[in-house]
Formats: structure tokens, sequence, C-alpha cells
């Protein structure tokens, strides 16, 4: 696109190719940048206007959210809705149980996932291929399948929640942040994820230092943990935002209020706030903030992470 | 807890095999092979164990329910082929199937299309792509749940903005999520909304993996635009087309959040999903078996379609692979 602004670079490439179309090119070119334009503001309203929509509601008192709906600045803000939020529930409550399964999952996923996929990606082992495979086709399986048994797995555990050995008597891990954080805690995804990104790495470092007498652990711990820290960061946002958004498992394992995660409080609210959109709106802007937050610190990395994975 | 334990065991080694140690160095590297081994299954402990009881026991135990009656509470007893001969006399599992389908034939295509001409959009060198490309990113950002509920107020019949917007054009909005018509088209919406972002930066991968020469070679053989598109690009991004359109049916087959929170399978059972029906009867009715049947039925649906889709694409990635 720059070259076709200057009509001399163009020439001398292209003049042997289109000599005809020399004259039209720079015309075309700019009618063409303001079509891209036009496009591109058009789709950017589609995606952001929702949530400017949303966030403006938030800040609206209740008389002005039925009748001038449509200004996007509030006329009179107010905070009003957010109290209500957070009175109306324990909402504070709600966002501190999804940080703590938001970032338990994280600090897992980082350790277990680097591990593992370290194993995977440095050390040679018989049945490495195989057991990638597994890992990977693990993927593949939608999770209603597992979601019933995984169920009741975490509710007969043994011994925990009041169970005996046999895993009889109480409820299990069920209503624990252990219902959550311990199915995902080393995920399939975060094997993956750092497989790919160690085999990146070189393998000379491991050598030298295995020469040097180092631990296997400690080649993992003091050389390749350090050189992975961008994959790790990516895949901890990542695995934040997940957890911090997951739905379905949270709200068939957590069911007490006290444990209920803000997604599912924020379900909840639906139901009991039909039509009163201010203190809603509020508590969609709750739910959203952190991980918003986390995006605009991280868009960078987020969207790279995204792309590294899909492209294997 | 790993730490402690793999250094005295590494030390104990060498020092044992140390006296015995041959000339050269073949050696040291046999013993390094045993405790690289021996640390690479350590490594791999937990996500092992974890696979094992929260994937493979899991998997297991669906299968056997699938054949029983279980419900928690009560007796359970072995039922046969029960479960899976009374699915198909199920009036809401073939209502559900519908949707599920209706769902999917929508999403896949219209959020295929829309995330790939993003891309396009966005494949350029210019500096205002690094700020669109995180404009149409944000929506993926905020959780199903939430993006739920900011449609809910978006799609209200009277005040949300869609309708208004409508209005301006002089049309008269359908009440959406009220309406058995649409309301599942509003969802497809929404979910299209939500999601392209992850897909269209997918493609942005692929889509800098195309050589350029390639393009410089049609335009010579006086390829327009759509030409170009056609037989440069879209035969070159057919690995990540197939990547996208497996990803877009997976998850399109288990819609559950929108539909949960938004509708709860209504109006009309318009919007009775297969993933609401197997939650709804396994955690509502706790008829546990007979959810477990439907989760396999609907499995083995995913499965169906994503080999399909592979045969689809596989003979173009196959055309494509040679080369390389």
């Amino acid at each position: 696109m720059t070259t076709i602004s200057r009509p001399g670079v163009d020439d001398r490439v292209r003049s042997h190719s289109a000599p005809a179309r020399r004259n039209t090119k720079p015309r075309r070119a700019g009618v063409t940048t303001a079509c891209w334009y036009v496009a591109v503001v058009a789709l950017s309203v589609v995606t952001v206007a929702p949530l400017v929509w949303t966030l403006s509601t938030a800040l609206k008192p209740a008389g002005e959210i039925l009748g001038g709906a449509l200004n996007l600045i509030p006329e009179n803000p107010t905070l009003q809705n957010f109290r209500e939020a957070f009175t109306a529930v324990p909402f504070a409550r709600y966002l501190l149980n999804s940080l703590i399964i938001g970032v338990g999952g994280a600090v897992t996923n980082v350790f277990f996932g680097g591990l593992g996929g370290y194993a995977l990606a440095k050390l040679n082992f018989r049945g490495r291929k195989a057991l990638f495979a597994l890992f990977l086709s693990s993927l593949m399986i939608p999770g209603i399948v597992t979601m019933i048994p995984s169920f009741l797995i975490l509710r007969y555990f043994p011994l925990a929640g009041g169970n005996d050995l046999l895993g009889q008597g109480g409820l299990g891990l069920i209503n624990t942040y252990w219902a959550v954080l311990l199915p995902g805690a080393a995920g399939a995804f975060a094997v993956f994820f750092m497989k790919q990104f160690f085999e990146t790495l070189p393998d000379e470092l491991g050598e030298a230092a295995r020469i040097d007498g180092a631990s296997e652990f400690r080649i993992f711990a003091q050389i390749y943990f350090p050189l992975a820290k961008a994959g790790l960061a990516v895949l901890a946002i990542l695995t934040f935002q997940a957890g911090w958004n997951n739905f379905l498992w949270p709200l068939i394992v957590l069911n007490n209020q006290e444990m209920m995660t803000v997604q599912v409080g924020l379900a909840s609210f639906v139901n009991n706030y039909e039509t009163n959109f201010g203190p809603l709106m509020a508590g969609t802007v709750l739910a959203s903030l952190p991980v918003l937050a986390v995006f605009i610190v991280a868009q960078r990395y987020i969207i790279e992470g995204v792309a590294h994975v899909g492209s294997r | 807890m790993t730490a402690s334990r793999i250094p005295p065991a590494d030390g104990t080694v060498a020092v044992v095999t140390d006296p015995a140690r041959p000339p050269g160095r073949a050696r040291p590297a046999r013993t390094t092979a045993k405790q690289i081994r021996r640390s690479a299954w350590l490594f791999l402990l937990a996500p092992c164990a974890l696979f094992l009881i929260f994937v493979l026991l899991p998997n297991v135990i669906a299968a056997v329910l699938s054949f029983t009656d279980y419900a928690i509470v009560g007796d359970t007893a072995w039922v046969g082929l029960e479960n899976y001969a009374r699915i198909v006399d199920d009036p809401y599992f073939w209502i559900a199937l519908r949707n599920t389908a209706y769902y999917t034939a929508l999403f896949v295509p219209m959020g295929f299309a829309i995330a790939l001409g993003a891309a396009l959009l966005l494949n350029r060198s210019r500096r205002a792509v690094r700020l669109f490309r995180t404009l149409f990113y944000v929506p993926v950002v905020s959780s199903t749940v939430a993006t739920a509920t900011i449609w809910y107020w978006l799609l209200n019949p009277q005040r949300g903005l869609l309708n208004v917007v409508l209005g301006w054009f002089g049309i008269d909005g359908p009440a959406w999520l009220y309406d058995s018509e649409w309301a599942m088209f509003a969802i497809v919406l929404m979910s299209v909304w939500a999601t392209f972002g992850t897909n269209m930066i997918i493609f942005l991968g692929g889509l800098q993996g195309v050589p350029r020469d390639l393009y410089e070679a049609a335009r010579l053989d006086g390829a327009n635009a759509w030409q170009q598109f056609r037989y440069v690009t879209l035969p070159s991004l057919s690995r990540t087309s197939f990547l996208v359109s497996t990803l877009l049916i997976i998850a399109a087959f288990q819609v559950f959040d929108q539909a949960y929170v938004l509708t709860k399978g209504g109006p009309g059972n318009s919007t009775i999903t297969m993933v609401y029906y197997i939650y709804d009867k396994g955690f509502g009715a706790l008829e546990m078996g007979y959810a477990s049947a439907l989760s396999f039925v609907l499995f083995l649906i995913i499965m169906i379609f994503s080999i399909a889709n592979a045969w689809i694409s596989h003979p173009r990635e196959k055309r494509k692979a040679a080369p390389r």
C-alpha cells in the first residue's frame, strides 16, 4: 500500500507488467483506502457499541434508562446501580470466588502445564508421542460427556467434605474451590500449549547443564522456565480468562450462594432483575472489568498467543 | 514437591555408576537417558493423574451409566439399551436436536465468513490495523454470560439498541427473545458477535503464511481481486479453514450458556439445545443414566460432523501439503 502512494517507485517495478493501469492507480488506491476505513470503522462500531452502551446504562439512574435510552453519555451519572448490585446479592463474595478460581487455575496450569509441556518437548522417553496424542485427543472430547461422571467423582471423593473412605456420607468436594480447580489444574491445553512453546527453545542449553551435573528439575526450573516467560504469561492470562468466564461447570458444582462465581451470580441476576436493567448492567460491567483490564494491558501477547495456538 | 525428590535421586545415580565409567562419552549418555525418562514421567505425573481421574475414568463411568437408570437417589438397575431406545422416542430430544442443528447451520457459516472477512480486512500493512484488530477482538474477552446479559438489554423489544436502530430505517424489529421464530436467531447473532474475534486471529495467522509471490503471479496472469481470493487465498488457507470450521462445529453443537441465561429453553421450546437438555435431564430431573446416554449421542453427532468436515477439507489439504 505504501508503495502505491509513491508512483515513481511503483512504476519502475510494475511498468513492464501493467503499463495501462499506471495513471488510475493512485486514485483507485485512495478510494480503496477510504472504503477500507469505512468497513473497519463500521465493524468496530458493531463490536464496541454494545459494550459502551452497557457501561452507559450501568451509570444511568432508572428513570433515564427507560426514558432517553439512546444517549450514550448519562445526563445524571450515578453509582446507584453498582451499590444495588453489591447489596442485593453478595457480589463482592462472587468476585472473590471468581478471583480465587481464576488465579488458582492460572498458577496450577502454568506450573504443571510448564513442567508437562517441557517433558514432552525436551525429554526423550518411550511413549512420548503416544502420550501427547492422548492429551491432544482429550481436547476433542466434548465436555458434556465427562460432566456427570466428573460431578459424581467429586461428590464421592474419598475422605473429603465429610466423606468416608468409600466416598459416602458427605458432599465430597462439591461446593469447594477444589471442585473447579482440581479437574482443570493441569489441563491438556496447558501441556499442549507449553510443549509447542518449549520446542522453539534450543536443546543445547539443557545438554550443557546436564554435562555439568545439573538435575533435570534444575535444568527446567533455572534454565528453560525463565526463558519461557512470554509463553507462560500468555498461558496464565488465557487460563485466568477461561477460569473467570467459565459458567457451566461452576453452575453445577458450586450451588451454595457463598461459593458462587460472578458468572453464576450474574446469570441468576437476569432472572431476579428481569427488567431492572441498571443493576443488571452494573453487574455485567463488574463481571467483565477484570478480564477486560487484563486484556487491555496484555492484548498484544493474548492475540499473539491465540495466533500461535491456531497456527499449529 | 517434585523439586525435593529429584536432586537426591540424580545424585545417587551419578555417584553409584561413576566408578564403572567406561572410556569415552557413551556411558553418561546412558545413565542420563534413564534419569531423563524417570524425570519426564515425574514431570508429567500431575497431568497424567488428572487425565486418568477426570478424563479417562469419567468416560468409562459415562459409558456404564448410560446403560443404567442411575439417579443419585434410589436404587440403580441395569437397563441395557433402554436409554438409547428411549432417546429415539423422546420428542424433546428431537426438538433439542432440531434447534441445535438450526443453530449450527447458521452459526458455523456466519462465524466462518465474518471471521475470514474481518481477517482479510486486517491483512495489510497499515498502522491502524493493530487498533482495529483490538477493537474487533474485544467482544471475545467478556464471558458468554456477560455477553448474554448485554444482548438481553440490546434485544429488548421496546428499548433495546437493536430495535431502536432498526426503527431509524423504518424496520419494525421482532420481539427477538420473546418470539419463538426469532429467539434462536438472536442467540446465533450474539454468539457470532462474541466469538468471531478468535477465529479472525487464527485466519490472520494463516493469511500471513500465504506466499506473496503467489499473488504476484496471479496478478501477472490477469487475475482480479475475486479470482485471487478464490484461487490463491482460499486454497492456501485450507489448513486454517479446516481448523476454524472444526472449532466452530464443536462449539456450535455444545451451545448452552446463552440459552440457559436468556431464554431457559423458551419461548415454546425454541431454544432448548442439546447440552441444555442434557443438563436439564442430568441435574434438573437427576436422570443421570439417561443424560449420559444423551451425551454419548451428542458426542457421536459431533464426531460424524467433524469427520465429514475433515473429509470435505481433506483432498484440498493433501494437494497443498504435498509440495511442502
